[in-house]
């Protein structure tokens, strides 16, 4: 009997399985291009150092072309430097660490309040449910922006209170969703199942219901993540962002699109760097939501 | 339908409610803060204590509170600390500027988004689905600053056409609306469109337009009597959620291009730490997004007679 | 093409060879294979067979209408002679709805929600014919009133929601009838509706045939509907026709081995758990993409010859003598059937011990808060819903005892508070000897919820489709604490999976790669984990094909006898209930009307409902007379039942002012057997059954 036992194997491990379901994403010319996107903008982070020709604040020649020598002359800006002389193409490059930090650091706490917020009131409805609901109509109430900017106006800007200000921001549109996709999911015959085998509220929200809403999360997961990489962006334009002087693509822009009208190539550059990573994010999330209708 | 209005009514009054309190619990709670912003942060602890006395500061934060709202019911936002005129006589006409600006984006913003939507979800997966998808994916994924500065260097740097600043200092002119408006609908469009084909798309699978088509009805019958109607319930409110969208988004464009709305006054008051201003533009700006919401929720259900006749 | 359709006197519809496959990512997937059919005029041609069969596809190709990824790859249909390959788009615009109009299955989806029934049914003639919009709304609304809709105008002004089911279902057919089509197409008309609606629209169904004298085709995956509404049959499996002929050649002769299995999986009365069980075609239905070489039933068939029936281009072949009836069988002339007689699943003599389950006058009230201005003002918010009222009856051990009625009668919410997912208003429900009545499942002890547990309906979701079999099953077992080490789990989680018959490795599954049949196995091997001594079974089968139905019935009978198990058996299919259970609960709108033991139930004296109930039931057998007994009305709102007896607006005997009055008395002709009625008991022992059967026909699985 025993050997017979023995002979079933182990489950698969998650991981293997979530990296078996992202392969699912080849299938897919629009997914594969976002994650192509995506994963540049990750290794250059990665290996910024390496890859930054310049120091990031080093100043150089202010305002040079891009494919102008530099001070010494031993290399070349390949994307021209700013107003004080700084490599763009380095600050870009350095910048994006900034931004691939704080964006998914930002979503992964709004998603860890806004997960049990929704499963409460999915599942527990009645009370519960109204009033968080509730909270979650008067966050959402604010246009978000000007949420960010009293949040910002009052608290400070800085890393982490972007950080804190996204969480705030985010968690109850994340909250509703969840919630939706729980009032769905709570009425499967497989969490009546567990239901009447006694099993804890909190059981049949994180083992039963929440695995299986697990697809559109994610798709919203890397939605969001484009969203909050503009938010971070908007905010450094603002000049609420990350405080200087090191890179921060939006206050890149911000710092000198007045010179954008006779020197175009300090704040374009940026645009693009910020405007095709939000594309990558996008593109990934409809192609995940494609693959996962598929099947 | 009439109970559903007035709770409907009766939620936006709460919130409404709750938000003040927020916003002011966020503002005005630390009374020795608001003295540093009013009256600056080079005066003397006693111009301070005098001035937080006399303006009856002294008092329990709820009876404070419950001042407070009394004079924003009535409209009595306070003085503006940087201007040194009532808040509501700066507010008012940067609302105006703004209801231009977003009622215009809006209005191209929806009209595109709608058809291109429709266009794009009547065959899913076709041709025109895909180029509208890909399309709207592409233009939301740029950042409102980043297509401001964009626009500009396109069309004042390489191709001048267009004024890259929209002061409107020499009086209205219509010329300076152009890039605003475009920055907005290029953000906002995409996302119409892609709510609007994802109801269509939805329509069309359905059963009742296979009844349609099995009836013998013409195809374009088929469309403008089932498969609108039905369609555009959803991208309803969706427009009228953008709304609040726009709020932030003009906030970004008329810092961008210089234009004197009620954006740009929100920013400015809290680079300047106008806490009155501030205050009066997030109550505004909740209002209007609240109102919104109410009146789509309101526009939802009449809509939809499966809610209208229950 | 109209002029033409007067002096044509051909048949209306002939298939030729039809060849349909749909194609996707894995290729091209056949979904109907040469498909042959001729209907004349006035016929009624049946398309019968399992889910996957083909059957909606004929119907959609014969409107051409397939999707984006569906074609004809061969083969002709011929509409009134004509290749319909060479209609013009505009020509079959023209004929669709006008010539050829398609009833379809779920009628509140195949209306359109936001427009009122009148423009709907409107649209019709005005589309096809030069009409006025008065004329249009006249012919409408004698339309609706000659399809028995009461109030036609109301029902023109109004949102398809505003009506029943069974009335939206005869709009759809009204709408189909306006232009007065040549052929009707049918699909699955009534496997939305109850049965006591169905037996409406089957009755209608039937007079439009002789009044209109239209052609129809009728798809139903119920044998005892086409008995009722068709001359001929075609009986499908896995996109081909494998018989067809007449439907007393195909019920009473029929020749293809697949039909003879079907006809054994069926409940039929007469079938009986202990002496004459239900013969299940063993195995599944194939997917389409895997379908076997030569036959595709060769691999559940008992006949299969090796290099003789998985040989290609297997062709229907014609019953000598009897022009017309195909059969698509290379063996089907040496098969001798008087000498076959497959073994059933019964469950054998099985005797009930002591009371397990005893429930005494239980009421659940569920509180509703009514937001009605009149409500507001009279200060009643609260109002109360009887979604059970006095329940009384009692379960032994090793007895099945069924509970009956329809959508709304309360059957879920009995369920419910059995389970503890809610409380009783009132009464007790007694279960081993303690009050359970009043303890959700949460103060339950793990013994407790094991010993009562549940099967349910939906094989679709009634696992989780995030975690193995084995891993579910795992759970169960350590919840109710059976065992806790994990080697002894596991050999457990194998056991178990040997009790329900399934492969060990599918331990190691999830549940999207098991067929239904093999999903709601593990379903009943979860409840059967921590050995309860009652198992409550919601609808267990009705989501599954016959041929798998009856396997799985059989299955847990088997288990029920080896545990001495109760089993409470939730269902709305009275063939099935007369087949496996013990006792009988009859519930309308939250009350018993009547129970018993099956013999009572199903035999006078009746309750009015019952007799009703019992009459609306088709029975797919040639030889069985039935009483037609159709309900008027709509089955009332449980929010505002009738007063007095709850099913006096229905009734057909109702027998005055005191049916409204009084909550009828419960009388008991023999002990044991109750029935809630006003009729005296000499009217109710006058009554005579409603199916009889013919004395010669003893046994239609026999011949």
């Amino acid at each position: 009997m025993t050997d017979q036992a023995v002979s079933v194997p182990r489950r698969e491990s998650p991981l293997l399985r979530f990296v078996k379901g992202l392969a699912l994403i080849r299938e897919s010319w629009v997914g594969m291009t976002g994650l192509a996107l995506v994963a540049f903008w990750v290794l250059i982070a990665v290996f910024a150092p390496a890859l930054a020709p310049f120091p990031p604040n080093a100043p150089g020649a202010p305002m040079t072309l891009p494919g102008g020598p530099s001070l010494d002359g031993s290399s070349v800006h390949y994307l021209g430097t700013d107003q004080l002389g700084r490599d763009i193409l380095s600050r870009i490059i350095d910048g994006s660490r900034q931004v691939l930090f704080y964006a998914p650091l930002a979503t992964l706490c709004a998603y860890l309040v806004g997960i049990p917020m929704g499963l409460a009131a999915g599942y527990r409805r009645g009370i519960t449910d109204d009033l968080l609901s509730f909270i979650a109509n008067v966050i959402l109430s604010f246009p978000v922006l000007v949420l960010y900017i009293i949040i910002i106006a009052t608290i400070g800007a800085s890393g982490t209170n972007i950080v804190i200000a996204v969480t705030f921001a985010s968690a109850p549109g994340i909250m509703r969703i969840v919630r939706g996709l729980v009032l769905d999911l709570r009425n499967r015959e497989y969490v009546f199942a567990a239901e009447t085998r006694g099993e804890s509220a909190w059981r049949v929200m994180l083992v039963e219901i929440l695995p299986n809403a697990r697809g559109p999360l994610i798709v919203d997961a890397c939605l969001r993540l484009g969203y909050v990489v503009i938010t971070i962006g908007t905010l450094g334009f603002l000049g609420l962002g990350l405080p200087p002087p090191d890179p921060d693509w939006g206050g890149m822009v911000s710092e000198t699109r007045q010179f954008a009208m006779f020197m175009p190539h300090m704040a374009v550059f940026p645009c693009i760097a910020i405007s095709s990573l939000v594309l990558g994010f996008n593109l990934l999330a409809d192609g995940l939501r494609e693959v996962s209708l598929r099947d | 339908m009439l109970i559903f209005m007035t709770r409907r009514f009766g939620t936006m009054v709460l919130t409404m409610l709750v938000v003040s309190i927020l916003v002011f619990l966020l503002l005005e709670i630390n009374v020795e803060s608001v003295a540093i912003k009013v009256l600056g942060p080079y005066t003397s602890l006693e111009q301070r204590e005098l001035w937080l006395e006399r303006n009856g500061y002294n008092d329990p934060a709820v009876w404070r509170y419950l001042r407070w709202l009394g004079n924003f019911v009535i409209g009595d936002f306070g003085q503006s600390v940087r201007f040194k005129v009532p808040v509501s006589d700066v507010m008012w006409p940067r609302l105006a500027n703004t209801g231009i600006l977003g009622g215009i984006a809006l209005l191209i913003a929806s009209l595109i988004g709608l058809t291109l939507g429709v266009i794009a979800g009547m065959r899913e997966g076709g041709v025109r689905d895909r180029t509208v998808s890909v399309s709207a994916i592409l233009t939301t994924s740029v950042p409102e600053f980043a297509s401001a500065v964009l626009l500009i260097v396109l069309f004042v740097f390489y191709w001048p056409i267009l004024p890259g600043t929209s002061g409107m200092a020499d009086g209205f002119d219509p010329v300076q609306l152009v890039l605003p408006v475009m920055v907005l609908v290029i953000y906002d469009w995409g996302y119409i469109a892609r709510m609007t084909r994802a109801s269509m798309a939805e329509v069309m699978m359905t059963h009742y337009i296979r009844t349609a088509v099995l009836k013998g009805l013409p195809y374009g019958q088929v469309i403008r009597r089932h498969a609108l109607r039905n369609a555009l319930i959803a991208p309803f409110t969706v427009i009228m959620l953008q709304i609040n969208w726009l709020l932030s988004g003009v906030i970004v464009v008329e810092v961008a291009f210089a234009y004197k709305g009620f954006g740009s006054l929100l920013y400015e008051a809290s680079l300047n730490s106008d806490i009155y201003l501030i205050e009066a533009c997030a109550m505004v700006a909740v209002f209007v997004a609240v109102m919104t919401q109410t009146l789509a929720d309101v526009g939802y259900t009449y809509l939809n007679p499966r809610i209208r006749f229950s | 093409m109209s002029s033409q359709s007067h002096d044509y006197d051909g048949p209306v519809l002939e298939c030729r060879g039809l060849c349909i496959s749909y194609f996707t990512r894995a290729g091209e997937i056949p979904a109907v294979i040469d498909f042959n059919m001729t209907l004349e005029q006035g016929g009624s041609i049946g398309l019968v067979g399992e889910s996957g069969c083909g059957k909606s596809t004929v119907a959609m190709a014969i409107m051409r209408y397939l999707g984006g990824n569906g074609a004809i790859v061969g083969g002709q249909v011929f509409y009134k002679g004509r290749d319909m390959a060479t209609f013009s788009d505009e020509e079959l615009r023209q004929l669709r709805g006008n010539e050829i109009a398609m009833v379809y299955q779920e009628p509140m989806a195949s209306l359109n929600p936001s427009m009122t029934l009148g423009r709907q049914l409107m649209e019709v003639p005005l589309c096809h014919e030069n009409i006025s919009e008065e004329d249009a709304y006249k012919r409408a609304r004698q339309m609706l009133a000659d399809v028995n809709l009461p109030d036609p105008d109301r029902i023109m002004s109004v949102y398809p929601h505003q009506i029943s089911g069974g009335q939206q279902q005869r709009v759809v057919i009204a709408m189909a009838l306006l232009s007065n089509p040549s052929l009707l197409l049918l699909d699955e008309p009534t496997t939305a509706l109850d049965v006591t609606v169905e037996a409406g629209i089957i009755e209608l169904i039937g007079q439009i045939a002789k009044k209109f004298n239209t052609s129809m085709v009728y798809i139903s995956h119920n044998l005892g509907l086409i008995l009722e509404t068709c001359d001929r049959v075609n009986v499908m499996y896995s996109g081909v026709v494998v018989e067809s002929g007449t439907v007393d050649e195909v019920f009473d002769h029929m020749r293809h081995p697949y039909t003879k299995g079907l006809f054994g999986c069926i409940p039929l009365p007469g079938a009986d758990k202990t002496a004459r069980p239900l013969v299940p075609i063993r195995g599944q239905l194939p997917l389409p993409h895997q379908r076997p070489p030569g036959c595709y039933f060769g691999p559940r068939c008992d006949f299969f010859q090796g290099g003789l029936c998985d040989k290609e281009e297997l062709t229907m072949s014609q019953v000598p003598n009897e022009p017309g009836h195909d059969v698509r069988c290379r063996r089907w002339q040496e098969i001798d059937w008087d000498s076959y007689h497959p073994e059933g699943v019964g469950a054998g003599e099985m005797e009930a011990g002591e009371v397990v389950l005893s429930i005494n006058n239980m009421k659940k009230y569920y509180e509703i808060a009514d937001n009605s201005i009149g409500a507001m003002i009279s200060g009643k918010r609260v109002r109360h819903v009887k979604a059970n009222e006095s329940i009384t009856f009692d379960a032994r051990s090793c007895q099945t005892v069924a509970i009956v009625g329809e959508s709304g009668c309360g059957k879920s919410t009995f369920a419910k508070v059995l389970m503890g997912l809610e409380t009783a208003t009132d009464g007790e429900v007694m279960f081993n000897g303690k009050d359970i009545s009043n303890e959700e499942v949460q103060k339950r002890t793990p013994e407790q919820i094991g010993s009562m547990q549940m099967v349910f309906q939906n094989p679709f979701d009634t696992l989780n489709p995030s975690h193995t079999v084995g891993a579910q099953l795992a759970r169960v077992i350590r919840k109710f604490g059976v065992e806790s080490n994990a080697d002894r789990v596991e050999q457990r989680v194998m056991e178990l999976l040997d009790l329900v018959k399934l492969p060990r490795e599918f331990a190691r599954r999830r549940p999207r790669q098991l067929s239904g049949g093999q999903k709601q196995r593990v379903g009943i091997a979860r409840a059967f984990a921590g050995n309860p001594t009652t198992v409550v079974a919601d609808e267990p089968v009705s989501a599954l094909d016959v041929s798998v139905q009856a396997a799985v019935t059989g299955l847990l009978m088997d288990i029920q006898k080896t545990y001495r198990t109760t089993l409470i058996f939730i269902s709305h299919d009275l063939s099935l209930v007369r087949y496996l259970a013990d006792r009988v609960v009859v519930m309308y709108l939250g009350r018993i009307v009547e129970q018993g033991t099956t013999d009572e139930v199903f035999a006078p004296p009746y309750h009015p409902y019952t007799e009703a109930l019992l009459s609306a039931v088709p029975i797919a057998d040639t030889s069985v007379e039935r009483t037609r007994i159709i309900l008027e009305g709509n089955l009332p709102s449980v929010t505002s039942p009738p007063s007095g007896c709850v099913f006096n607006t229905r009734c057909p005997r109702r027998i005055g002012d005191i049916c409204e009055a009084e909550v009828p008395p419960v009388v008991e002709p023999t002990p044991g057997h109750q029935i809630a009625c006003h009729l005296s008991m000499e009217e109710l022992r006058a009554m005579k059954p409603v199916i009889v059967m013919a004395e010669d026909a003893a046994s239609p699985v026999a011949e």
